[in-house]
């Protein structure tokens, strides 16, 4: 933070976010609503670069539709946003988005191997053959994830956490710089839930940024090092160790986490 | 007949009569691929108030062509406004959908009896009207092919042609769409642009189908196929070729049908045989067929009671489910009189072994896939290496005698 800003801010003058140029993701004053109530109601972030960023806060605090709106998934009431600097629009290629598990139908007629090879659509436009050399680096993909194996699986075939480590593969496949994962540890089993952390680490070992919905309060210090709490509104974003603290969790959670729940919470030494 | 199927089958059986079977053909093929994306996006029900939403655009470009002095039967004209009213329909059914509270299958509802209504009272103002050759406009309803022209064929084949292209083109966006469109959208496609497309080519096929099926029946062609073709593949590429060659082929043997005999309706006709296609594929696909699902459920169930008796055996408890016997005796595992042979008793001492030993690699692997695989009818043989059960069985000791 720029401390000239933030001491104009508390001297009560109004302060306009300058547009951080190098964030992979900034949004200004978002706002979403599904009808008159807002899901997310004007929430400043600004994701730092090649950072592990959790998106936290209780059920129906807006994190998936958050995360939908600066895609231009769900439409934003108002608010921007800012990828790399740039409208959405013209740096799509440089983010790879892995959704929730179960907003899509398993029973559809694909193959592991073909849903990993629609990362590279974009690559592939609409008339280039699928090649050889395609279906090699979606193998690859698939191998960083565990899942060569499967690759020729019908996916309703695969269990929760193969499913979403195919998703996984996919977004792998697309090479992007920013990554999105909605719940990508939401209901998979433990050796699933190894697998996703390595590969996110080793995204954030390449210079990539990584951003994820996350649910689990227990893993947080363990997997990410910084953090976005929200409950509609913003509540704190900075680093894990300085924002992920009792005092906001409890702003976050209101009533809905016991003091001694977080209090067994694994919180950064203070 | 027979001889008259067999010349219409190879096109022999006049002129009108092969043209309209290549005509059918290409639809089929049309209308099946894309019908694919429609079932596969699970809005199949969308084409059936675009058809019936055709009609009012039919009686309304009849009664402005014969207001000019033209041929109200002009069948480019006629289709034009078909055109038309179901695009008018297709908004309505989206507007009300997006816009309102009402589920899309609502405005689906209201939307077709309301456009079909006016539709049927637009027919019968012109039934009274004198001028206009009105006779023939009501084959909109079910089809007819008799006195097609050689012009209303061509207007089929290009139509047709132009729609599997166009198929052919969009099959990737389409496909991701269906799938998943939120991943769509984060890939920089139009999700709504990329609907609106398929359903300008469900309109089209539709429209160019009037004439040939008639607007009641080409639901049925854009479903049917692609329907039959889900049951033999797991791959949306090979749907879409599978549904395209179903229509294609119902098209074809429904054409030639109707022609080697007088009255007999095309339209339906071509769903009759789409509908066996449909019937056989249900029956009897590998797979997903029903019949498959009842082997697969009785083998399952007979391996279930295999079990269940061996380890009965193992344990010396008495047997009375009749199935767990009689799968039991016919392998010879016990005799008539339900006393275990000697084949039987080895293979329940194994069975016991092999469940204590699963048990143990419960114990040990507890985070990993391995433990997942035990579901007690996976022979342990074939999930650990021989290693690994020779580790097993030193932790276990030495297997207890089955008497």
């Amino acid at each position: 933070m720029n401390t000239a800003l933030e001491l104009a801010s508390e001297a009560g003058e109004r302060v306009t976010h300058p547009a951080p140029a190098d964030s992979p993701l900034a949004m200004q004053e978002l706002t979403v609503s599904y009808g008159e109530k807002p899901a997310v109601f004007s929430i400043d972030a600004t994701v730092p670069a090649e950072s592990m960023t959790a998106i936290i806060g209780p059920n129906g605090a807006g994190k998936s539709t958050l995360l939908k709106a600066a895609l231009g998934i769900v439409p934003r009431l108002s608010g921007r946003v800012l990828v790399f600097g740039a409208p959405l629009a013209q740096v799509m290629h440089r983010i790879a988005y892995v959704p929730q598990r179960a907003s899509v139908d398993w029973d559809f007629p694909t193959r592991v191997i073909d849903v990993v090879l629609m990362g590279l659509y974009r690559e592939l436009g609409l008339l280039h053959l699928v090649r050889r050399h395609h279906r090699e680096r979606a193998i690859a993909c698939l191998e960083r994830v565990g899942m060569a194996d499967f690759a020729d699986r019908q996916i309703g075939q695969l269990s929760g956490g193969q499913q979403q480590r195919v998703f996984l593969a996919r977004a792998l496949a697309q090479n992007a710089e920013l990554y999105l994962l909605d719940e990508p540890f939401a209901g998979v089993d433990a050796a699933t839930e190894k697998a996703i952390i390595d590969v996110l680490k080793s995204l954030k070992a390449e210079k990539r940024t990584v951003v994820c919905v996350h649910h689990d309060l227990a893993t947080v210090t363990d997997y990410f090092d910084h953090v976005l709490l929200i409950n509609v509104r913003k509540i704190a974003e900075g680093p894990v160790a300085t924002t992920f603290t009792a005092d906001n969790l409890q702003k976050t959670y209101g009533g809905r986490l016991a003091t001694a729940h977080i209090d067994q919470l694994k919180l950064p030494a203070a | 007949m027979p001889s008259l199927f067999l010349d219409a089958l190879l096109l022999q059986a006049g002129y009108n009569a092969a043209l309209v079977a290549l005509g059918a053909a290409l639809l089929g093929m049309a209308a099946g691929s894309g019908g694919t994306f429609l079932f596969l996006r699970k809005r199949a029900l969308v084409s059936d108030a675009v058809a019936h939403a055709t009609l009012p655009g039919v009686g309304i470009a009849f009664m402005v062509m014969v207001a000019f002095g033209g041929d109200g039967r002009n069948l480019p004209g006629l289709l034009l406004g078909s055109a038309l009213s179901a695009s008018l329909g297709l908004l309505a059914v989206q507007w009300i959908a997006s816009r309102t509270r009402l589920a899309e299958d609502a405005a689906i509802g209201a939307i077709l009896s309301v456009f079909f209504g006016f539709g049927i009272v637009l027919l019968t103002i012109i039934q009274t009207m004198t001028s206009g050759y009105q006779a023939g406009l009501e084959s909109f309803l079910l089809g007819s092919t008799a006195g097609m022209l050689f012009q209303d064929a061509v207007v089929i084949a290009l139509g047709g042609a132009v729609a599997v292209a166009f198929v052919l083109l969009l099959r990737r966006p389409m496909t991701l769409v269906a799938f998943d469109a939120g991943f769509a959208t984060a890939s920089g496609i139009d999700v709504r642009r990329m609907d609106l497309a398929m359903m300008g080519l469900v309109m089209a096929v539709t429209v160019i189908g009037l004439k040939l099926v008639g607007l009641i029946l080409i639901v049925a062609m854009l479903i049917i196929p692609p329907v039959t073709a889900r049951l033999w593949t797991e791959r949306t590429d090979r749907v879409l070729l599978i549904a395209g060659a179903v229509g294609g082929f119902s098209g074809y043997l429904g054409a030639a049908l109707s022609a080697s005999a007088p009255n007999l309706p095309t339209g339906p006709i071509i769903v009759l045989v789409s509908f066996t296609l449909f019937l056989l594929s249900l029956l009897f696909a590998p797979g997903r067929g029903v019949l498959a699902a009842l082997i697969r459920h009785r083998r399952f169930q007979l391996r279930v009671h295999r079990r269940q008796g061996l380890l009965a055996l193992a344990h010396g408890e008495a047997i009375f489910d009749p199935l767990t016997l009689t799968v039991l005796r016919r392998e010879q595992l016990i005799r008539q009189d339900a006393v275990a042979t000697e084949e039987g008793r080895a293979l329940a001492a194994k069975t016991l072994r092999d469940e204590k030993r699963w048990a143990l690699v419960r114990q040990i692997y507890q985070d990993e896939a391995v433990s997942g695989r035990y579901d007690g009818l996976t022979p342990i043989e074939s999930v650990l290496t021989r290693d690994e059960i020779a580790e097993l069985d030193r932790r276990l000791g030495p297997p207890a005698p089955v008497s």
